[in-house]
């Protein structure tokens, strides 16, 4: 079936994009990690709406895609923030409170 | 036509693998566009078209032009790292990968108008009135997500130009 190898493809974008996350230091490529962690996400909804023939999914998907970009310009704020007041990109840099 | 899919599926996670491995931000958007049109071809294999030129123009139009600005705005280019990256080292691996979709899409348009799955009539409509009738209350979610959003960049966009004043 070619939806059960659609979620199964998801899947592994979402580890993809989970190691990502996990193992690059730079604040930009963790931003790039969660964008993939949201395709797998959003190709999982394309995958369950494809198989019933229902449009919930791609309704889900379209949910997604604005979450995505309402996320994205405020996370590249941030990021020019940090990059301008800490010279650097680097997540482990900004640790002021501590955490 | 399950071949195209594979296809697409192994670029799409070639395109991944190259993206958090890569130590340079454009080269690794570069891939990341290059996936996200592959999985644009997914969606349309798997019966969302719209879905599918939503991914093309969003996904890889809009938000990945923001994420080359914020890279470009982040350091200034010398002129040794744009020599770099005219070299064709740095292009050949993401236009191998976009020519093999382009071989997919040239091929689905050549073999005609059937399309692949047989449930393909279209949902377009059925989305409209869904989207709309119990649905309406995620749309006005979004909107209430959109305007902060606008407003949360908008203020950190600006205190930047402000202070390097």
């Amino acid at each position: 079936m070619l939806t059960t190898h659609a979620l199964v493809l998801a899947i592994m974008l979402f580890c993809l994009g989970l190691v990502g996350l996990l193992s690059r230091r730079n604040i930009l490529y963790m931003l790039l990690s969660l964008e993939i962690m949201l395709n797998a996400a959003s190709l999982a909804f394309i995958a369950g709406g494809s198989r019933w023939g229902q449009a919930d999914g791609e309704i889900m998907f379209l949910f997604i895609l604005t979450l995505a970009a309402a996320e994205v310009s405020v996370a590249l704020g941030i990021v020019l923030q940090l990059s301008y007041r800490f010279q650097t990109l680097d997540a482990d840099a900004f640790n002021e409170m501590k955490g | 036509m399950e071949v195209l899919f594979y296809i697409a599926a192994a670029v799409t996670l070639v395109a991944t693998v190259r993206v958090i491995t890569h130590v340079h931000a454009v080269h690794a958007l570069l891939y990341l566009v290059v996936a996200l049109i592959a999985l644009a071809l997914i969606f349309y294999l798997l019966g969302a078209q719209f879905a599918a030129a939503l991914e093309i123009i969003i996904y890889g139009g809009a938000i990945m032009v923001l994420f080359i600005f914020v890279v470009m705005l982040l350091g200034p280019l010398a002129v040794e790292q744009e020599k770099s990256w005219l070299t064709p080292g740095t292009w050949v691996g993401p236009s191998v990968l976009a020519l093999v979709l382009l071989g997919e899409v040239g091929y689905l348009i050549a073999a005609g108008d059937h399309l692949p799955i047989d449930f393909m009539e279209t949902r377009e409509k059925g989305l409209s009135i869904a989207l709309y009738g119990p649905y309406v209350i995620g749309v006005e979610l979004a909107s209430m997500l959109l305007l902060p959003g606008l407003i949360g960049a908008y203020h950190l966009g600006r205190r930047v130009s402000k202070e390097s004043r």
